[in-house]
């Protein structure tokens, strides 16, 4: 017997492809992989479909179908339910909304003019859609540049309008001014931060990297209370500095300083060799920055920018502590009268729905923004 | 080193050095801090030149060339390229940059934009060319790197020897004077190299000025006209490719050959 092993070896033709095992596709495999990968994940499936079907059924039922829709207070909403369903059966008394509705969406804003922060909402869906959606002609982009002038005469009066005060703006309607305002702004201050951290002159890098450390250091209620008390011991006297516009100037600095972190690292993710290329090509630095590195810091930052955004509209809920009646801010009030004294969860389940709303689309965006950019393979 | 260089069709003719000055680098010495990179280096570049600099890792040799277009600031001695002084006139450095091209081992090509977009980039932002007058020069010269068919395509959808001919096409776009190579082939497959090679040769035929960090050295005998050596910072030896690989004189030299050589 020889011990040396038959090395030589020639492939006699191209083995054509096939179809992988029937065990591998289809949903019999899905449904294996997914659900029944194993012991524990066979115990879970189980524990989740019993976890669902004990609760899903209730809260269906405490929702939609013993929910009560038309009455003047809880003790008429519970005579409604114990008419209908019997004595001792709870059902949601979704009648509050329905009292309360026009003043958790705009506060004391004045009825008869409800169609101006209305047409004000509109016109910000026209306003963004450009700066969403890229396939929008650009010229659209003019009407999104002139809004927040026509917006800021439509909420609060002026020019022929009707003057409406800061104190009657409240709601959604108050979180949305606050919100968008504070996302639109710190955006550009973050990146702005981001650069000058990242900046070589010393007094730059000095002044963004405190501002950032100081503010990111300090808890939004304390910036909050600055701007609604401090604020006038500072400023001379006799001036008056509208709330609600000092509140959007802290959120925004609060969010444009955690913006900047979050493009800080989309920043440094970038490889060297691309500050190198642009360089090389005698791109200089605004050039280089705006075509070359933002673009591409940008994108890789999405998931953390719109984390920031999403953090920053639910953040405006804490205006509510220093008086301002945002939708939480509201309810201590409502659930305090007569009428309505003793209501919890249908308030709080529709104000988490409305902040919901938004905060869902921004994320679905985000993922959409993600997928169209992704050019990377 | 690599059999790849050996079917290049060279045609050294064409290629014409003038007495006309590209670079001039007197006496520059650049430092890492404490640590000494680049040792009294002079060299004076003509126009048309092809020169090759080898050696080990570490010697320099990357940051001689990448000096050249100031990604690298020395700290003392002078650059001069196509008559302009490199100092920290950031208009200078501009102005130096346009002219100057460079290739990279890792390519770097702008992963957000497309091949076509990589190319158009800096003619536009930089030269203020018309967009489809740097759109149409800039398929001319993808077909030159005899990519067209690519154009539309994303940097990260191309093979590494052809994301090294989108980053030649996209120097190309911008005229230079005189191209840096920073080891272009080093990260490449070596079924790749050769398209890449071979494009070099097409550039050196056309009389481009090019200055050259690799270890192809089939490339450096059949292409340079001067073959450096560089170790510790310094520039050890230089000749032309006949002797300085049959006759080098420094012991470092001979000893560095020897070892790329071997097999």
């Amino acid at each position: 017997m020889s011990s040396e092993p038959n090395v030589a070896f020639v492939a006699s033709g191209q083995i054509p492809p096939s179809a992988p095992p029937a065990s591998e596709v289809g949903p019999i495999h899905w449904l294996r992989a997914n659900l029944f990968d194993g012991v524990v994940n066979s115990i879970l499936t189980v524990a989740s479909i019993v976890a669902i079907v004990l609760l899903v059924p209730p809260l269906v039922d405490w929702i939609f179908i013993k929910g009560v829709w038309n009455a003047g207070s809880l003790s008429g909403c519970r005579e409604v339910i114990a008419a209908a369903h019997g004595e001792g059966v709870t059902g949601a008394c979704w009648a509050v909304i329905n009292e309360r509705f026009n003043q958790l969406i705009f506060g004391f804003y004045p009825s008869e003019l409800y169609w101006r922060p209305i047409l004000a909402f509109v016109l910000m869906l026209a306003a963004l859609a450009p700066v969403l959606f890229s396939t929008l002609p650009r010229w659209m982009l003019w009407f999104s540049a002139a809004y927040p002038i026509a917006a800021y005469f439509l909420i609060w009066g002026g020019l022929g309008l009707e003057v409406v005060e800061s104190g009657q703006i409240g709601g959604l309607l108050l979180s949305v001014i606050i919100g968008v305002t504070g996302i639109v702004a710190s955006l550009p201050i973050g990146i702005v931060l981001a650069l000058g951290r990242q900046s070589s002159m010393f007094f730059i890098k000095t002044i963004c990297v405190v501002f950032i450390e100081f503010i990111r250091g300090v808890p939004l209620i304390t910036l909050l209370f600055v701007a609604s008390v401090l604020l006038n011991y500072f400023l001379p006297p006799g001036t008056s500095f509208d709330l609600i516009l000092r509140v959007v100037i802290m959120v925004t600095l609060f969010a444009s300083a955690y913006m900047a972190e979050v493009i800080r690292g989309g920043l440094a993710a970038l490889d060297k060799g691309q500050y190198e290329a642009a360089d090389a090509l005698g791109l200089n630095y605004w050039k280089s920055t705006r075509l070359i590195i933002l673009p591409q810091a940008l994108k890789v930052s999405i998931p953390g920018i719109v984390n920031t955004f999403i953090g920053l509209f639910k953040d405006t809920t804490l205006v509510s502590v220093i008086g301002l009646l945002d939708p939480v801010g509201l309810l201590n009030p409502i659930r305090a009268t007569a009428a309505w004294n003793g209501i919890l969860w249908e308030l709080y389940l529709f104000v988490a729905v409305l902040f919901w709303i938004f905060c869902f689309s921004m994320s679905r965006y985000s993922m959409y923004l993600e997928k169209k950019l992704k050019t990377d393979r | 080193m690599s059999d790849s260089t050996e079917e290049l069709h060279v045609d050294q003719s064409k290629m014409h050095i003038t007495d006309e000055i590209a670079i001039q680098i007197t006496d520059m010495n650049k430092w890492y801090g404490e640590f000494h990179v680049l040792r009294d280096i002079n060299l004076t570049v003509h126009r048309g030149e092809r020169i090759v600099v080898c050696g080990p890792s570490g010697s320099g040799k990357s940051t001689l060339i990448r000096c050249i277009n100031r990604l690298e600031e020395h700290q003392k001695g002078e650059i001069v390229v196509e008559g302009i002084e490199l100092n920290s006139d950031l208009k200078n450095i501009d102005k130096i940059r346009a002219e100057v091209g460079m290739l990279f081992q890792s390519f770097n090509l702008f992963p957000h934009l497309t091949v076509l977009e990589n190319c158009t980039l800096a003619p536009i932002w930089v030269r203020k060319t018309p967009k489809n007058e740097a759109e149409a020069t800039a398929m001319q010269t993808l077909e030159r790197v005899k990519i067209p068919e690519q154009a539309h395509k994303y940097p990260a959808q191309l093979s590494g020897g052809q994301q090294q001919r989108v980053a030649i096409a996209r120097c190309l776009c911008m005229n230079p004077r005189i191209m840096l190579f920073d080891e272009p082939t080093s990260a490449l497959d070596p079924e790749m190299i050769k398209e890449v090679l071979d494009v070099m040769v097409d550039l050196a035929e056309g009389g481009m000025t090019m200055l050259v960090v690799t270890h192809e050295m089939g490339f450096a005998r059949r292409v340079a006209n001067r073959v450096m050596f560089m170790d510790e910072g310094q520039i050890v030896e230089q000749n032309e490719p006949e002797e300085f690989f049959h006759n080098p004189q420094n012991e470092r030299t001979k000893l560095f050959l020897s070892q790329i050589l071997a097999h």
